[in-house]
């Protein structure tokens, strides 16, 4: 063309049209944007985020390493084929890490997140805690008969703080912070000394969390308090380390009469055996069952609660089947998707003929038929589900007239509610709307001449609708079907009040789990599969009507 | 198809009509008859009664079709109060009804109205089969919330009819689970959260919604497809998992809110509801303010600016206007979504939040009183006057595109 050899063609500005007109739709997208961000943005942090927060939960488990964060690094080195407990390290961190949660009231939550891979171990942990606190006064006493300042708060308190001692009091900070999931912050008004968190570690860590909670959660003075049981028990742990007592020899601080003493005076303090006393306190200590359970959920994600969530479950000799007589997942998202399906059916059968009655009668009796469709289309569910808990329930109108009717005796009513039959009735009026509206709208577009043409062509009234005029309704019918299944296997209230036990969906056991049980981690698993099976469903939803084509109210 | 074909034949009255009335009238014989134990006397008594009907309303062919329905309804309702009182003057009228509606029907030609008149007697069956299918299918849809309406006014706390009520006596019938509903804190707290919660969620997901579906509309929206997706993702995503996730995510928002802004709890609660009640809205109102722009004119906008209007005049001005049917649809659509709605709000809200819909739930799972079927009735008042407005609306914007209904 000459035109490419010209000057490009100016705007009236003097820039080039092109340049221009780029600029124009540039800003015009721009617009767009803007005008779309604010309800993007709220869409966003409203849904998405917590519709993601919950994927996070389905596979989070950091409170097995929260609470117990010492243990769990040394029960990596155990080896659970060797059919022994782990060695007295693993239960002498276990002491320490479950007498802070147990201060805490975290070691009953831990017990209860292990229940679910493990019956029994809630009540380990739970009779566990209550023995903590003997454990450690078996050293306490002897330690405050050798030497009485052992009794005061105000003598520990001089005897480990010092300067220099910030890391070690933040690093305890932060794991007190994992544990209850607040900051923690704040003044604790205590330093541990570096000297003697190198002389008496155990007992300065004891000490230096228990100042942490003392003064963060009990808002009390750290000095004026005595310690907990955990401080003597980690001193008669101390004690038995011949560097400690070498060093207590060589020491002059605060507090090195008394700890001399104590060195002096060792052989009244009884044998440190953490793992003996916590097998005595509960003999589960002492199996590897509960070890190794402990030791396949000890890393902060795991795929346990999708393995709960579809009956298998994670055992150290890998994925496993569990008991058949624990395997009610898989059924119920089976029935939940047969139910669905039924739900579905029925709903075309039913809404077929009146949206092909309402396609094909004059606009105006169409019109105030539909409202007959629309008035429980609006109406509540809540109304609509205790419209059906009034009519099926066996004192209700169906059984009353049918008693009256003399059809059944009064002694063999009907169970209409509370099972299977109660649900898919209820819930194929509830969605039936969602259906009749979309066919409808497919098959008012459908020319009814086309019909006439092949009635004319000699096609008797049946192969005329089943030849020419269904497949043109075809579309309607997926359209109404996947709406409705969508609906339909997401359903809560309606199966919670019509369906019994036998009548329920995964729904119902998914708040069950959030209300009840409080296992959250498998209610967020369970949810996540539901959530994939309708993303697959919506995503062929759009594949078949695409999702700018829904209609509402007709 | 309503206007009656003239030239229509009366069918032949014993070959035709009195077989099928008096079959019709089979059917009502044995189901009364069955009231008594005696099903097959009141078959017999049915065929008799039927054909005697036919007979005896093909003699009056002369008087217009209502009156011989009317009369019959009458004739039934004289008998059946000598046999139960006032419960049975009402059911003899509705068996009256229906046998003279279908009498006249038969007799007159009536059911070969809406076929054309080539039609085999089997494809009459057919059509007029068809047509009892779908007014089963009416019956179905509307029937159900009869009872409702009906119980709410039972004078016991029951559940169910009384005979006091079934003989439609006075004192079986009261208000007084109205007066429950409107007298008491557990219903009138309830309503007053939904009345705060469903106004301010809906004006949310509105102002949002319609802003966002105006940008949506213009010509160039880069991954229009993706954001439309997130946008009516809320609609999608089944309410149980929203619920759930909700659940996890504004716990922690909240508390965050209570420690970092010094906000009351209440007041967090209210806010953490309504947020989320405005995101479940904000997929109707996008749908349906996206459909009514479809229809709008652009040139309009175009002229508006040519004649000197600033954006945000002609948005008020021009826009707005023309849009507000679908705006109002949509926020009716949010409204009901929020007022009606029930599994995020037990999940999110405390018992503070409480909304009528929640205080229905654990009624109707607890069992408590009737005072539910109360609230229920305004509820169905309310969706019909709401149902009425939506109608009219889509009328007026159709009258608007040119598209005149009927």
């Amino acid at each position: 063309m000459s035109d490419t050899t010209q000057e490009p063609m100016l705007a009236a500005d003097g820039r080039p049209l092109k340049q221009s007109l780029a600029r124009a739709l540039r800003r015009q997208k721009l617009r767009a944007l803007m005008l779309i961000a604010p309800l993007l943005i709220f869409v966003m942090v409203t849904f998405i985020i917590p519709i993601l927060s919950m994927l996070f939960r389905s596979v989070e488990n950091e409170i097995v390493s929260n609470t117990l964060p010492h243990t769990v690094v040394a029960l990596q080195e155990w080896d659970s084929s060797t059919g022994e407990a782990p060695d007295e390290n693993v239960f002498r961190h276990l002491y320490f890490d479950l007498f802070k949660a147990s201060e805490a009231k975290e070691h009953t939550k831990l017990g209860t997140r292990l229940n679910y891979e493990r019956t029994g171990l809630s009540s380990v942990f739970r009779t566990t805690g209550r023995r903590l606190d003997d454990m450690g006064s078996d050293f306490q006493d002897p330690l405050e008969d050798i030497n009485e300042n052992f009794k005061e708060g105000a003598f520990w308190y001089e005897m480990l703080s010092g300067e220099g001692g910030e890391e070690l009091l933040e690093s305890r900070r932060a794991l007190w912070a994992r544990l209850t999931g607040e900051s923690m912050a704040g003044d604790i008004g205590f330093t541990p000394s570096p000297q003697m968190a190198d002389m008496l570690p155990w007992a300065t860590r004891a000490y230096t969390d228990f100042a942490i909670w003392t003064v963060i959660d009990d808002q009390d003075v750290v000095a004026e308090e005595d310690p907990w049981e955990a401080v003597y028990a980690g001193l008669a742990q101390d004690l038995q380390s011949e560097q400690t007592q070498t060093e207590i020899a060589a020491y002059d601080g605060p507090g090195a009469q008394a700890l001399k003493d104590a060195v002096a005076n060792l052989d009244q303090l009884p044998e440190v055996n953490f793992k003996a006393a916590f097998i005595d306190a509960k003999e589960d200590w002492g199996t590897t069952d509960l070890w190794s359970t402990m030791q396949v959920f000890s890393s902060n994600y795991t795929t346990g609660y999708f393995l709960n969530a579809v009956d298998l479950e994670l055992t150290p000799e890998g994925v496993q089947a569990k008991p058949e007589n624990q395997q009610i997942y898989m059924q119920l998202f089976m029935r939940t998707l047969w139910m669905a399906l039924v739900i579905t059916g029925a709903c075309i059968l039913l809404g077929y003929p009146v949206a092909w009655l309402l396609a094909n009668l004059p606009m105006r009796t169409a019109n105030t038929l539909m409202i007959l469709v629309l008035l429980p289309f609006w109406t509540s569910l809540l109304v609509r589900t205790s419209a059906w808990k009034v009519l099926l329930q066996q004192q209700g109108v169906i059984n009353d007239i049918l008693v009256w009717l003399g059809f059944v005796g009064d002694a063999n009513r009907l169970i209409l509610m509370n099972n299977a039959t109660g649900t898919i009735i209820a819930m194929t009026h509830i969605l039936l709307p969602f259906m009749i509206l979309p066919l409808y709208s497919v098959m008012k577009t459908i020319p009814p001449s086309y019909l006439r043409a092949a009635k004319s062509l000699g096609a008797t009234n049946w192969t005329a609708f089943w030849r020419v005029y269904f497949p043109q309704s075809v579309p309607g019918i997926g359209a109404g079907s996947i709406l409705v299944f969508i609906l339909a296997i997401g359903y809560y209230i309606t199966p919670e009040i019509v369906g019994g036990t036998s009548g329920i969906f995964i729904s119902n056991r998914i708040a069950y789990h959030i209300s009840s049980s409080l296992n959250w981690g498998l209610a967020a698993a369970l949810g996540t599969i539901l959530l994939v099976v309708v993303l697959v469903l919506y995503w062929a939803y759009d594949k078949i009507v695409g999702i700018d084509n829904v209609k509402l109210g007709g | 198809m309503s206007v009656l074909n003239p030239s229509i034949k009366r069918p032949n009255l014993f070959k035709f009509t009195v077989p099928m009335v008096a079959a019709f009238g089979a059917i009502f014989g044995f189901i009364t008859g069955n009231i008594y134990h005696q099903p097959l006397i009141g078959l017999f008594a049915g065929v008799i009664v039927g054909a005697l009907l036919a007979m005896g309303l093909d003699r009056l062919a002369a008087l217009p079709r209502w009156q011989k329905i009317w009369g019959t309804s009458a004739a039934f309702a004289v008998v059946g109060a000598i046999f139960g009182g006032v419960g049975g003057i009402v059911g003899g009228a509705v068996v009256g009804l229906s046998m003279g509606w279908f009498t006249t029907w038969i007799g007159s030609g009536r059911y070969r109205a809406g076929v054309p008149s080539y039609y085999t007697p089997g494809q009459v069956l057919w059509h007029n089969s068809f047509l009892f299918i779908c007014a089963f299918v009416f019956f179905f849809l509307i029937a159900p919330l009869l009872p409702v309406a009906w119980l709410s006014f039972n004078a016991e706390d029951f559940f169910t009819f009384t005979p006091e009520m079934l003989s439609f006596k006075a004192e079986g019938y009261s208000l007084k689970h109205y007066y429950d509903f409107l007298g008491s804190d557990e219903w009138m707290v309830p309503l007053k959260n939904s009345l705060i919660i469903a106004p301010i969620a809906t004006l949310i997901s509105v102002s949002l919604g319609t802003l966002a579906a105006i940008g949506l509309s213009q010509s160039h929206v880069p991954g229009r497809q993706a954001i439309m997706a997130v946008l009516i993702s809320p609609m999608i995503v089944p309410l149980i998992i929203s619920a759930t996730g909700m659940f996890f995510f504004y716990a922690p928002l909240g508390n965050w809110l209570q420690a970092n802004l010094g906000l009351n709890q209440a007041f967090v609660g209210y806010v953490k509801v309504i947020l989320a009640h405005a995101v479940l809205g904000i997929p109707f109102v996008i749908i349906t303010v996206t459909a009514t722009l479809v229809g709008f004119d652009r040139s309009l906008t175009r002229a508006a600016a040519n004649m000197g209007a600033d954006p945000v005049t002609t948005f008020f001005r021009i826009q707005m206007p023309l849009i507000l049917p679908g705006v109002i649809s949509g926020g009716l659509f949010a409204f009901i979504t929020s007022f009606d709605e029930v599994v995020v709000v037990l999940f999110v809200g405390s018992a503070r939040q409480q909304t009528l819909p929640w205080q229905m739930f654990t009624g109707l799972r607890e069992q408590i009183s009737p005072t539910i079927l109360a609230a229920a009735t305004i509820l169905v008042t309310v969706s019909i006057l709401l149902l009425t407005t939506v109608e009219l609306l889509r009328r007026r914007s159709e009258r608007l595109r040119g598209m005149s209904p009927g």
